[in-house]
This record gives C-alpha cells, sequence and structure tokens, in this order.
C-alpha cells in the first residue's frame, strides 16, 4: 500500500521550496523596483543640477505643487508642473470619453445574438491592432500623414478636395495636436477595451436577456436595465486602469511634434519626469524636481489603486463572512445564559 | 385570413427592424475597419514613391515605383554617379536607422526578457499555489499590490541607480527586471488555481522526483497555454517599449527599433519623406505580420485578461 508513503511525504514539510521557488522574482523585483522607488524618494528631498547631492528636505515639492520656495525660478516650476498635470488630464479625458463609449457600443452589437454580422472574428482583430503596433511608429506615421504644411497627405487630399483653404497645423497648432493625440488615442486603444468589455457582457447569463425578451424590453431598456449595471465590476476596472495608463502616457505626447524637441503643448507629467531626469548628464538634470512628480503620481496612483480593489473586493465573501461573526457571537451569547438551550 | 396576415406583418416588420440595424451596425464596422487599415495601407504606398512625386502630390493612394530606390538610399548603397545632396541624404539615413543592427538589439532584448518573464513567472506562480509557507498570502497580496505602480514613478532612480553600477549602454537593466512581472505572475496564479491539479505533485513526490524537475517536466508542459498566451504579449511590450530604452540604451550601436524611428522622425534637415515611410513601415510591418497569424489566439488572450476579477 502506498498509505506509508503517502502518510510519511505528508510529514515532510516543504516550506522551504516555497521560499525558493518565490525568491528570484522578490530578490529581481527588490533590487530592480523597490530600491529605485527608494531612491527615487530620496532624490525627491535633494537639489537639482550641480546640487544633486545636497538635502533640500521639501523644497522640490513645495516648487512644483505651489511655486513657492528656494528658487528664484519656482512659479515657473510650478507652471510647467501644473500644465504637465492639466494636459495629462485632457488627453485622458478626451481620449477615454470616446473610446469607452465607442468600445461599449461596439461590445454590444458584437454580443447580440439577434444580431446576424458577417466577419466578426474579422472586424475584432482589425480593431486590435492598432494596439499592438510601436507607439513610437504610430507618432511617426500620424506626424509624417498629417504633417502641418500642404506636402503632407491629409492636408493636400482635403486641399484637393476643396474642403478646406488653407494647410491645417495638426503637428504644431495648440488645439489641433491635442485633438489628434486624443483621436490616435482613441484608435490604438479602442479595440483593446471592446474585447475586454465584450468578455465581461459574455459572463452575464444569458436567460437575464432572454427574460427581458419575453418580457418585451427593447434593447435599448436591456442595456440600461440589465448590461450597465452587471458590467459595473469591469467598468471600474477599465476606468482605473485607463486613468492609470493616463498617468503613464508618453510615447505619443513626446514623439508627437517637428522637429527635435516635444511640443510644450503635449507636454504630460510622464513627459515632465522624464525630460528632467534624462538631461544630458547627471549634474545638468533636475532629479529632484522629476523625484517629487513621481512621489506625486505614486500618490495618484495608490489612491486609485485601492479605489478598484475597494469597490471589486468580493461583497458576498465579505457579507458571508459577517453573518457567520454574527452567528457565533450569538451561540455566545446563549452559552452564556446557561447552555444551549435546544 | 386576417389573423394570419397580422401575424405574419408583424413578423415581418420584426424581421425588417433586425436586417435595418444589422446592416447599420455592418457599415458602422466597415468604416472602423477603414479607418485602421487605411494610415497603415497609404503608409506602405507612400514608402514607394521618391520624395519628389510624393513634393508633387502628396495625396497618392496607388503604389509607385521608387520602392528600390527609397531602399538603396536607406541602406546607402547609391550608384556612384548619385548627386552629393542625395549621398549626404543616404548617410543621415542609414547611420540613424541601420537595419540589421537595430532588429538584431530589439530581438536580443525582447527575446531574453520574454523568456525570463515566463519561465520565472510561472516559477513564482507555482510556488504560490502548490507550497503552503508562512508568507505564502502575504506574498501574494503583495504582488497584487504592486501590480499596478506605473514605470514612471521609479524612473528617475533606477536611471540614477544604473548610472552608479555603470550599466548604462548595457542590455542587462533591460532584460534581468523581465524576471519580476507581477502581472503576469497574477495571470498565471489563476490559471494554475483553475488547472492545475495538486496531486499529480505529491504523485511525482511519490516516484522520487525532485520539486524543481516536477515543475520543469511536469508544471510547465501543463501551463503551456497561459505561457503563449503571456509569451506574446510580453514580447510585443518589450519589442515596443521605447520608454525604458531610451533612457538606457545612449549608444546608437546599441538602438533598437523604436529608437532608430524616434531618430529618423527628429531629423529637421535632409528629410527624404520617401524613405521616412519606408522607415516606419519597415519598423512596423515585422509586428503586424506576426499579429495576423496569431490574431486569434492574441484575441482570445485579450478576453481571457478582461476576466480577471
Amino acid at each position: 500500500m502506498a498509505s506509508a508513503a503517502q502518510s510519511r511525504i505528508k510529514s515532510i514539510s516543504y516550506a522551504k521550496y516555497g521560499y525558493m521557488f518565490v525568491a528570484p522574482f522578490f530578490l529581481v523585483y527588490c533590487f530592480f523596483q523597490i530600491w529605485p522607488l527608494i531612491y527615487t524618494f530620496i532624490l525627491s528631498f535633494k537639489g537639482n543640477q550641480a546640487n544633486n547631492a545636497q538635502f533640500v528636505g521639501l523644497d522640490n515639492y513645495s516648487q512644483i505643487l505651489f511655486g513657492t520656495g528656494s528658487s528664484a525660478g519656482a512659479s515657473a516650476v510650478h507652471e510647467e508642473f501644473a500644465r504637465a498635470l492639466g494636459n495629462t488630464f485632457v488627453l485622458w479625458f478626451g481620449n477615454f470619453i470616446p473610446q469607452i463609449l465607442l468600445s461599449l457600443l461596439l461590445a454590444v452589437w458584437f454580443t447580440d445574438a439577434k444580431v446576424k454580422l458577417p466577419g466578426k472574428g474579422f472586424f475584432k482583430i482589425v480593431m486590435y491592432m492598432p494596439n499592438i503596433i510601436t507607439a513610437a511608429s504610430v507618432a511617426a506615421l500620424y506626424v509624417n500623414l498629417f504633417g502641418d504644411s500642404k506636402y503632407y497627405f491629409v492636408n493636400a487630399t482635403l486641399m484637393k478636395m476643396g474642403m478646406i483653404a488653407e494647410p491645417i497645423q495638426f503637428v504644431a497648432g495648440e488645439t489641433a495636436s491635442k485633438v489628434m493625440v486624443m483621436f490616435i488615442q482613441t484608435w490604438l486603444w479602442f479595440g483593446n477595451t471592446m474585447i475586454m468589455l465584450m468578455s465581461g457582457i459574455m459572463g452575464i447569463s444569458p436567460s437575464l436577456f432572454e427574460a427581458a425578451d419575453i418580457d418585451g424590453a427593447n434593447s435599448t431598456q436591456q442595456f440600461f436595465n440589465i448590461t450597465l449595471p452587471l458590467l459595473q465590476p469591469i467598468m471600474v476596472y477599465t476606468l482605473v486602469t485607463s486613468m492609470i495608463g493616463g498617468l503613464q502616457m508618453f510615447d505619443l505626447p513626446y514623439l508627437y511634434h517637428n522637429g527635435a524637441n516635444f511640443s510644450k503643448q503635449l507636454e504630460t507629467v510622464a513627459v515632465y519626469i522624464y525630460y528632467n531626469f534624462n538631461k544630458g548628464t547627471v549634474d545638468q538634470a533636475n532629479y529632484g524636481y522629476a523625484g517629487a512628480a513621481s512621489i506625486v503620481i505614486f500618490a495618484i496612483t495608490a489612491i486609485l489603486g485601492s479605489i478598484t480593489f475597494y469597490m471589486n473586493r468580493d461583497k458576498d465573501a465579505i457579507a458571508k463572512k459577517k453573518q457567520r461573526k454574527k452567528a457565533e457571537k450569538q451561540m455566545k451569547a446563549k452559552m452564556k445564559q446557561g447552555g444551549l438551550s435546544i | 385570413m386576417s389573423t394570419k396576415s397580422q401575424y405574419g406583418e408583424a413578423k415581418d416588420n420584426y424581421h425588417q427592424k433586425l436586417m435595418a440595424k444589422s446592416i447599420a451596425i455592418l457599415v458602422v464596422c466597415i468604416i472602423l475597419t477603414l479607418i485602421c487599415l487605411v494610415p497603415i495601407y497609404i503608409l506602405i504606398v507612400n514608402s514607394t514613391h521618391s520624395s519628389n512625386d510624393l513634393a508633387q502630390n502628396p495625396s497618392r493612394f496607388f503604389f509607385g515605383p521608387h520602392l528600390g530606390d527609397n531602399f538603396k538610399t536607406l541602406m546607402n548603397n547609391l550608384p556612384d554617379d548619385a548627386g552629393k545632396a542625395a549621398k549626404r541624404v543616404a548617410a543621415q539615413y542609414s547611420s540613424a536607422f541601420s537595419l540589421g543592427k537595430g532588429y538584431l538589439n530589439s530581438l536580443i532584448i525582447a527575446g531574453f526578457s520574454t523568456l525570463l518573464t515566463v519561465f520565472f513567472s510561472a516559477m513564482t506562480a507555482y510556488g504560490l499555489t502548490v507550497y503552503e509557507f508562512k508568507l505564502n498570502s502575504a506574498a501574494y497580496t503583495f504582488i497584487i499590490g504592486v501590480m499596478m505602480i506605473p514605470v514612471q514613478v521609479s524612473s528617475a532612480g533606477f536611471v540614477r541607480f544604473m548610472y552608479s553600477l555603470d550599466l548604462i549602454n548595457s542590455f542587462i537593466p533591460l532584460i534581468i527586471p523581465a524576471i519580476a512581472a507581477p502581472a503576469v505572475i497574477f495571470f498565471m496564479v489563476s490559471y494554475m488555481k483553475s488547472s492545475f491539479p495538486l496531486e499529480i505533485v505529491e504523485a511525482a513526490r511519490i516516484d522520487g522526483c525532485t520539486e524543481l524537475r516536477t515543475f520543469v517536466t511536469i508544471a510547465i508542459p501543463m501551463m503551456k497555454p497561459a505561457i503563449a498566451v503571456q509569451a506574446i504579449f510580453a514580447f510585443v511590450a518589450n519589442w515596443n517599449n521605447y520608454y525604458t530604452q531610451n533612457m538606457i540604451l545612449k549608444n546608437a550601436d546599441y538602438a533598437t527599433v523604436p529608437i532608430m524611428v524616434s531618430k529618423v522622425l527628429a531629423f529637421d534637415k535632409n528629410v527624404d519623406n520617401g524613405v521616412n515611410y519606408l522607415c516606419i513601415t519597415l519598423s512596423i510591418l515585422p509586428i503586424v505580420v506576426v499579429y495576423f497569424i496569431l490574431s486569434k489566439f492574441i484575441i482570445a488572450g485579450v478576453a481571457l485578461g478582461g476576466v480577471k476579477e
């Protein structure tokens, strides 16, 4: 019988193997992620450029957040950071709203069993495609197609069709370039969001839709009364990951420009951080500002992350736990009163 | 007669409405498909035109005859009788966008990162699901907690740290950190919980198999579907990663594909639009081709990622 061997194996502790298997992850994560994060935190309390070894306390924070502090140009530093934060929010909002509406509409259509749509698989594949293309190449592609003069494809075509008289400044223009970045972001991400929402909708029990059909609910009513409420967890998840992704928006705003320098009107927080710590040598770079901005972003991310965690925790499990505790308490109370009264 | 026609009418009406809806949806889908594909098509078309042709008429929808010439300029392989200006253009492009070297660098970084990511993530996930140890749930909570931290947050410290270790212009800071991929571990843990029977580990132990061997020869083959999906996403993410690569690789010899594209984009003198388009085409074509081959797989993977809860 194997029982002897089995019980012997059960008596051996395998805990040390558990530690061995997870050790590489934690070693590498601490070395390449946790320590750099702590180091960024330390750098945020140190000076900029040649003063990078000097401890300056909260000076960087007060400069980027409030425009007060030791540096003469503190208000300019604050203005730039505030503009970057504003740009990040505007660009994120301007791509998230069209993206979620479009994705939701497509996801509902694609999962509707009554609609006979040929080539559903093909549409999904093509709509997801922009998402896998290198963002740097996407920026280069759009700069070359939407160039500011009449020598570029879109302006030339629009002028030929007589829709515009003068070329539009799609790349250098203040508003037009922002709208373009929003459009390209939507172009890049709507397929991804659509597929995520589709798998969410397919998780809803089809009997709910059948029952609604029999009760005579039309598709609009079904959408607002069944799909949307049951899709809430995945919508919150999409919203928060998109917000965190928006805070990281870098490649496109950084590379969508003419010539050698990035456009100020597209400067996001990620571009701000990168530009400040990547200026030439260590003695020329602003590690202090970059560090302080990073920690501000970290705080925002942490808040957003805990919101999703809170919204998405298993409500049933928590309710059950509470109930069990309550039952236990009642039992104990009864025991105290003098034995079980059964 | 009358009742029959009444029902018939209602049914026809229903079908007509559905038909109309389906056609409307189809039209919207076709428009979106065009929006997705036309920029890529125009890009490829324009890379077959010369800069002069594009200057005369930038709005071209059909292929031209100059793909070979653009390639010659990009490879700095012009005939001897070419003008000085053309040679200057060719020298500029070939030094910024070196086909062989750039692809090799990208391939090395993306390939090794992908291998490390899937192997070590599978290993960590295995450790967390198979073994019971004191810090097990704490470790898993930690991994979920750090999953959403953006790279930008620690990059200032990361770069300064790499400067102090003298690892700028090295592939090490781009490859080794791939060992720690919290999101991939999270995915693999949920995969293992749903489709990896722990009895197999016990059976292997009774047969005298060591723990590491059990993992490599039994668990990894059983996790193949999860590993394949994550390998594709890891490869694409590393191939496309401009941010980290650009802050570590300063020397032109180590430039990867996204870095080369950004260099071409920054030219403000001696620009040749045809060659510009060719560079961009070459940078996206491999990944688009691979995507269309593996597309069904990738779409299924994205859908899996969506049901994380």
